[in-house]
């Protein structure tokens, strides 16, 4: 009885993500982007691309954790086709690191503009460009007809965007896919072994339409994502809290 | 050879025509303008009142005001008349884009020009009678060879117009000073009888130069057509221009926008037939108030789509000033290259041709709206010195010489100016226990060897100190590139914070 019900309350949802954009997942892109776990969280298990995704980074070590997270996903994206478009008016990223992450930084170009007002129209017509895999704009605030705007251009041209916000007393709903904070964590080594280990992260999601926030640690080592199996989760989620606490 | 076809405009009463414009109280008064000239006040021009009482430059201011009575007698401004006939020839651009300032006149080469008004009658009549209008006394004059055209618009009695092929029968009757000479070798042939150019022309080549030098022999050919004449044009000619004349001033954005739409079309034809495309492109528009506008876009790749440049023109539109409208529009493409055909191995890896031009396409809209040099893109270069491992690309085709990877990683976020820190090291060689930067202090947990960097000594040779960068991670994870700055003993120590690790 419950199985039955179950099953409907399935399909009913699938039916749902149907009606609200959310095409069942093709076979390519069902190999995913090497997020793990925080796939999971999106509706039909799939890394949305084509959406913009919000990012929050009032610190500049968040702001570090952001950029790192994101190239990550970065040279997934760009592996097909493409470059990268980063617009901001105080630029602070360094190329030089990208290529720790597996992206060329030769294909980022950098748009330096004078006023947020100049970002957001230049997000918007880079959004505008299909041969663009993604475009990066720095912010302090995004409002809903803002993201608005942008949503409407990435329904049609398919380019993602990524929003980096610095101002946290503004929040107000948009209509971003998802909602990110990254936080640094303290990297591991194996054994005793002295120096900073793999760059490894909080990762939050504090909302993702059709999906499940949640919290997981990832850390990147080498050539992809790794994450903390499901056990080891809890323990250091505890760990953070104390630290935090 | 294509035959030629030239206007000279003769300005009869420039100076006085020009300070009538601007002091209409001096219309119905006779005036000179004078110069002093070897301690005698020299007229230098005269109006049209003065000239019937027999007044003509080169007077002594004295005795015209002895003629005259109640001439008023004004100082001339020197350098004026050029200055004037610059305008005047700015102005003739909608009759011809060929133009040279003549001494006291201009030189309009009108090859091709004329059938815009119909016949060559109704252009020259439609050139005079505007400068008429506008109040300066002037004289044109149509033919084959400049100097007939300059002889005709000063001398010429019957017609002003000399059919093609005509100019030697017409130049025959004109009298010798109509051969643009020096004034000695006119009173010269005035003395020897010589009292029109009919007479001269059956002499020997070889006693005309005799007697007259070579000017006169080169004046005389150049009228006739047997020698080129070179003119000075006051506009350059662009190779790759376009221009385009309205009968109406156009004045709404829609139009200018077709208007632009159809020079740009006219362009991209002729660039396209020869496997160009235009970097920089300059629109200039000749209002009716003389005024001229101007709007300048660049692109990041030769492009010769015309879909493509009306689209960063469009951007310009709303900085355009019609005023009272625009009657001429020209477009100049001042920097052209050669489209790349072959796909070249672009930065873009496996993006496809279309993509690349959707983005050159984007990046040119950009650039043209808050300006191409906010635009970067880098390529690693062989520096370990940080601020200095990365170059500007020059092109959108620029591909990397080297390696990204230097060996060490490198933060993901660099401060522009490293920022002064305070730090506690156990040992001077050693990593910080802890550093305080804008007042928080953050505890050092694990930290990476040093790496020392020295500054190239080709580059700054005695500025800078060697750098020890550390990689080093706090209690809550956030990572830092801190370096000490000087040798651990020097007195000059200090310790800086310059990025952030992801």
């Amino acid at each position: 009885m419950t199985e039955a019900r179950q099953n409907i309350i399935k399909r009913l949802q699938k039916d749902i993500l149907g009606w609200q954009g959310f095409a069942p997942p093709s076979a390519a892109e069902k190999k995913g982007i090497g997020l793990g776990p925080i796939e999971d969280a999106f509706p039909n298990g799939i890394f949305p691309t084509g959406n913009i995704h919000e990012m929050l980074c009032a610190e500049k070590e968040q702001a570090a954790a952001t950029s790192g997270l994101m190239m990550g996903i970065l040279s997934v994206l760009m592996k097909n086709n493409g470059a990268c478009i980063w617009i901001s008016t105080g630029r602070k990223f360094f190329p030089p690191s990208a290529h720790h992450f597996g992206v060329a930084a030769h294909r980022l170009v950098f748009i330096d503009t004078q006023r947020e007002r100049d970002t957001l129209w230049v997000m918007e017509e880079a959004l505008k460009c299909e041969g663009v895999a993604a475009v990066i704009a720095e912010v302090n605030e995004l409002s809903f007809a803002q993201s608005r705007r942008l949503q409407l251009v990435v329904e049609t041209s398919k380019v993602t965007g990524f929003v980096l916000r610095s101002d946290m007393r503004k929040l107000s709903t948009t209509t971003c896919v998802a909602r990110w904070q990254v936080n640094p964590l303290p990297s591991q080594t194996e054994g005793d072994l002295p120096g900073v280990g793999f760059p490894r992260w909080q990762v939050e999601l504090l909302r993702v339409r059709n999906g499940l926030p949640g919290t997981w640690q990832l850390s990147w080592s080498n050539h992809g994502f790794t994450w903390a199996a499901e056990q080891d989760l809890e323990t250091q989620y505890t760990d953070v809290q104390l630290q935090v606490g | 050879m294509m035959s030629r076809r030239y206007v000279s405009l003769w300005f009869r009463h420039l100076l006085t025509d020009w300070l009538t414009l601007r002091q209409p109280e001096l219309k119905d008064v006779p005036f000179v303008l004078v110069a002093p000239e070897k301690n005698r006040l020299i007229v230098k021009a005269t109006n049209r009142l003065t000239e019937q009482y027999g007044i003509s430059t080169g007077m002594a201011a004295a005795d015209a005001r002895a003629v005259v009575p109640g001439l008023q007698v004004l100082n001339a401004e020197p350098g004026k008349a050029e200055e004037i006939l610059k305008k005047a020839a700015a102005w003739c651009i909608r009759y011809s884009p060929l133009i040279s300032i003549d001494g006291d006149g201009l030189i309009l080469d009108i090859s091709g020009c004329t059938h815009l008004w119909g016949s060559e009658h109704d252009y020259l009549k439609s050139l005079v009678k505007t400068l008429l209008a506008k109040g300066y006394d002037v004289r044109g004059a149509m033919a084959d060879t400049v100097g007939l055209a300059w002889a005709i618009a000063r001398y010429g009695k019957h017609k002003p117009i000399i059919e093609t092929h005509e100019h030697q029968n017409a130049l025959l009757p004109l009298p010798p000073e109509a051969l643009r000479i020096e004034p000695e070798t006119i009173d010269l042939l005035y003395k020897l009888g010589f009292f029109n150019i009919k007479q001269i022309i059956g002499h020997e080549r070889s006693a005309l130069r005799r007697r007259f030098g070579n000017n006169f022999l080169l004046r005389l050919h150049q009228a006739l057509g047997n020698v080129d004449e070179p003119l000075q044009y006051i506009h350059p000619v662009e190779p790759y221009h376009v221009r385009l004349p309205f009968l109406e001033p156009i004045r709404t954005a829609e139009v200018i926008e077709m208007r632009i739409k159809d020079l740009l079309d006219m362009l991209c034809e002729r660039l396209t037939a020869e496997g160009m495309g235009l970097r920089k492109a300059v629109l200039k528009g000749y209002r009716v108030d003389g005024k001229v506008i101007e709007a300048v876009i660049g692109t990041n790749k030769p492009s010769n789509n015309a879909a493509h440049l009306l689209k960063l023109f469009a951007l310009k539109i709303p900085g355009i000033e019609p005023a009272l409208g625009i009657e001429l529009f020209t477009l100049d493409a001042f920097k052209v290259e050669e489209v790349e055909h072959k796909q070249e191995n672009l930065w873009l890896a496996e993006g496809s041709d279309e993509s690349t031009d959707a983005l050159a396409g984007l990046l040119d809209r950009v650039g043209n709206k808050i300006g191409a040099q906010n635009i970067h893109r880098y390529l690693p270069q062989a520096s370990y010195w940080p601020e200095r491992s990365l170059k500007p690309a020059l092109s959108l085709a620029e591909q990397p010489d080297m390696d990204w990877n230097n060996g060490r990683p490198r933060p993901s976020l660099l401060l522009k100016y490293p920022q002064r820190i305070e730090v506690m090291a156990l040992l001077p060689d050693e990593p910080p226990r802890h550093f305080i930067w804008k007042g928080k202090k953050h505890i050092i947990k694990k930290a990476d060897d040093a790496e020392r960097i020295e500054p190239e000594w080709w580059q700054h040779p005695e500025r800078h100190n060697h750098r020890d960068y550390y990689m080093i991670e706090d209690e809550k994870g956030g990572r830092y590139w801190v370096f000490r700055s000087g040798h651990h003993e020097g007195e000059g120590t200090r310790w800086y914070l310059h990025g952030f690790f992801a």
